[in-house]
């Protein structure tokens, strides 16, 4: 209902105080750089927009409060946005402003609005400068999502929001129990490959290991480099494979006792063998010039056919679409079997409901934020979204009958071959220093002649510094 | 008139210095003292920690390969391009020997001046990102071309541990060169010109006139450069940044403390402890400055 700004004498003394701090933009060299207002504006709610509740307005918006929104214009672009998402939320509160922003580099833009108490009402958290999600939740800048997750769907009738999921998606979300974040967009990992190389060599995709390395010998033979990945920025796509052949061997608590931080969970020995597999695969198949490529370098070489086999998410398809000859064909296979006693059948993937979206708690109007996010989780919203990204969302059979791509189709067939096996891992965005650990790791196992041995205790040692350190804050699963 | 003295100088002080002390000195001030808490970038309102992102400091070898890295780039950085400076400014001022009295540089030096100061006019950026290509991996590489055309296989150079660092001083080298050219330059020419052709006339050749004449006259020159170069190696951010491969690696073998503090603040959300890190860099930079200007005092000469 009111959207009052604080008193007016408040307004004067915070923005004096933000304007002190913005000086703390030349701060020694970096760190008070978006630092906007430290110290300043206590943490007083402000008064937030409410409407009343009815069986079409189940979370109780304010029809006439404005509501503003900031999308990451990156691989997916903004149109799903401006065209889908805020056309629908304006059909229901026609009277309602929305503001739509977009961004590049959301933490420099919005890092600021969130220190100093006056964040837009949902943000698209995501591209290579994304903030710290697990600092907002822990610094009570995330709206809870529960009430969004328990109300009923916009247009799949009989079902509340949460039944409309894929499973897993609110764990995906979740800190410590509690959802804040809305994962929307689903992603699958495999190994990509042009359809058309294979057919006109007669190649068929590989399901176990030994045929997998014969493939990369033909390949080999045929003077293209069997499998690669870009060691200069793309490292983090490859221990991916590692984990998933970690997952195959020893099942998906391995990867949990990864997350939780458990003692030995990186020695165990799934994960050695997996980077021993790996590893061997890197000295034999791979192109050490890699090693200092971006992804989209190597990427464009497996658009000119001379890289066989490369390891992405199910985003390949479109961020390459300017790139990729007619007649390409990207298709995806799950990575083969590691043994003949798995633990996982060679049809598991890797599969994660990624892309973050979050309301602001302290925003002006959380109740509208959450009723958008109920409108990108409409049956129409979520269709709208996959066709005009070529990305799959969490909610369940949204592209029923759709064929908008080869690989689309592709990734599609693989979850549904997959089944209930999918899995996935949280510690890579939970402990950013782990991260960066393995994928220097990573290049040093697949590039520079690095040993299973040696990848694992480096990365259990990272570890157990983290579980040490009492200033980051733990999570588990 | 003296009473007007004092309400004039203010008159023109105080825009400046408000500007100074805002921009500057305030945000200075704030982070020393984020440097005590814990604030992780989101909240309104840090905890005060004490010593504590310090202390951690003292254990991060992260950090101290940082620091050594500064301490390589603080050896062969002002070195290298103090040295390549002074060659060419000499060859380009004084080199072609004398006619008619005056000292004249070789033969296109007016040329080669534009030519030596291009590197200073582009960003920073753009710069880190030509290198990429002229260091790019496979044969498409300038560099590897080259190698290739000899029939050597190409180098990774960037994603080489142990060529790296090296890869990236050049760069910085080739980028200040100019300037500096530029400054010597200024320097040579306000050596009086009698000074030279008394040199001249007691048989000095090239050598001894540029150790003898022109480098004693420098002097206050090149401690200016000096300092200037190392202070531009306590920072190296942006082209480390840009060039190197995973921002500092491979595996943490090219990077430096603004890039240290740039990961631990924007990327880890420890800006308390990244604003430690950039105190303890000012303390190095400022200390170093110091050490420099009283190690390298002389007397000057009265020209």
């Amino acid at each position: 209902m009111s959207v009052t700004p604080d008193g007016t004498s408040d307004l004067t003394r915070r923005t004096l105080l933000r304007r002190a701090a913005a000086a703390g933009l030349l701060a020694t060299p970096a760190a008070g750089l978006l630092s906007a207002c430290v110290g300043g504006g206590e943490d007083e709610p402000t008064d937030q927009a409410e409407g009343e509740k009815s069986a079409t307005n189940p979370l109780g918006v304010d029809g006439k409060a404005p509501l503003e929104i900031y999308i990451f214009n990156g691989g997916l672009g903004t149109k799903y946005a401006t065209d889908v998402h805020v056309p629908s939320y304006k059909k229901s509160f026609p009277e309602a402003e929305v503001k739509f922003n977009q961004a590049e580099e959301m933490a420099t833009v919005l890092q600021p609005r969130f220190t100093s108490n006056e964040p837009p009402d949902m943000v698209n958290n995501a591209g290579s400068k994304l903030m710290d999600q697990g600092a907002l939740v822990q610094a009570g800048q995330v709206q809870d999502l529960t009430e969004l997750f328990d109300a009923p769907s916009l247009d799949i009738p009989g079902k509340t929001v949460k039944d409309t999921l894929v499973p897993g998606t609110i764990e995906q979300g979740s800190f410590n129990g509690k959802p804040y974040v809305l994962n929307y967009a689903f992603t699958v990992f495999g190994l990509w490959y042009s359809d058309k190389l294979f057919q006109t060599n007669g190649w068929a995709p590989p399901k176990t290991w030994s045929e997998f390395t014969a493939l990369l010998d033909k390949a080999k033979a045929a003077g293209k480099t069997g499998y690669a990945y870009a060691g200069a920025n793309a490292a983090y796509y490859q221990y991916l494979v590692i984990l998933t052949t970690a997952a195959k061997i020893g099942g998906p608590d391995v990867l949990k006792n990864i997350d939780n931080l458990e003692d030995g969970a990186w020695t165990a020995e799934p994960v050695k063998q997996a980077a021993q597999m790996w590893g061997e695969i890197g000295a034999k198949y791979m192109n050490k010039a890699h090693l200092g490529l971006q992804h989209t370098e190597v990427q464009l070489q497996q658009n000119q056919d001379k890289v066989v086999f490369y390891p992405s998410g199910s985003w390949l398809e479109n961020e390459q679409a300017k790139d990729t000859p007619a007649g390409f064909n990207y298709a995806v296979v799950p990575v083969p079997s590691a043994t003949s006693s798995d633990k996982l059948p060679q049809t598991a993937i890797y599969a994660a409901a990624g892309e973050m979206y979050f309301v602001a708690a302290k925003g002006k109007n959380p109740r509208g934020g959450m009723e958008y996010l109920r409108h990108m989780l409409s049956k129409e919203g979520a269709k709208g979204f996959t066709q005009l990204t070529k990305v799959l969302t969490v909610v369940q059979g949204a592209t029923e009958g759709l064929t908008i791509s080869p690989g689309l189709t592709s990734s599609e067939a693989m979850l549904k071959a997959a089944g209930s096996d999918y899995f996935a891992y949280r510690w890579d965005t939970w402990y950013k220093k782990m991260d960066d650990e393995c994928r220097a790791a990573t290049n040093e196992l697949m590039f520079n002649g690095g040993d299973a041995n040696k990848f694992v205790t480096r990365m259990q040692k990272v570890a157990d510094d983290v579980k040490k350190d009492p200033s980051i804050e733990k999570f588990k699963r | 008139m003296r009473h007007g003295r004092y309400p004039f100088i203010v008159g023109f002080l105080i825009a400046p210095v408000t500007i100074y002390v805002t921009f500057v000195i305030a945000p200075y001030i704030q982070a020393f003292y984020l440097a005590l808490t814990n604030w992780r970038g989101v909240s309104a309102n840090p905890k005060f920690i004490g010593l504590d992102n310090f202390e951690r400091l003292l254990t991060d070898d992260t950090f101290w390969k940082a620091v050594r890295h500064h301490g390589v780039l603080l050896l062969v950085l002002p070195l290298v391009a103090i040295a390549i400076a002074l060659v060419f400014a000499f060859l380009l001022n004084v080199g072609g020997g004398s006619k008619g009295g005056a000292m004249r540089g070789v033969w296109g030096s007016r040329f080669y001046r534009i030519v030596f100061f291009f590197p200073q006019v582009l960003a920073v950026v753009i710069i880190a990102v030509i290198f990429r290509r002229v260091y790019a991996p496979d044969e498409t590489g300038l560099v590897n071309g080259l190698l290739g055309v000899v029939g050597i296989d190409p180098i990774p150079i960037m994603a080489d541990k142990n060529i790296a660092l090296f890869a990236i001083i050049a760069v910085l080298v080739w980028q200040a060169v100019g300037f500096y050219v530029v400054l010597f330059s200024a320097g040579m020419a306000s050596v009086p010109k009698d000074i030279y052709e008394a040199a001249v006339l007691d048989g000095a050749g090239r050598s001894s006139m540029f150790f003898k004449v022109t480098l004693p006259l420098l002097w206050d020159t090149l401690q200016v450069a000096w300092v200037y170069l190392g202070i531009a190696a306590f920072d190296a951010f942006a082209i480390v940044n840009v060039l190197s491969i995973e921002q500092g690696g491979p595996d943490g073998a090219t990077t430096v403390l603004g890039m240290e503090i740039y990961r631990n603040a924007f990327s880890y959300s420890q800006f308390g402890y990244a604003s430690a890190m950039g105190v303890a860099l000012f303390f190095l930079t400022i200390t170093f400055a110091a050490l420099t200007l009283r190690v390298s005092r002389r007397e000057t000469i009265e020209l």
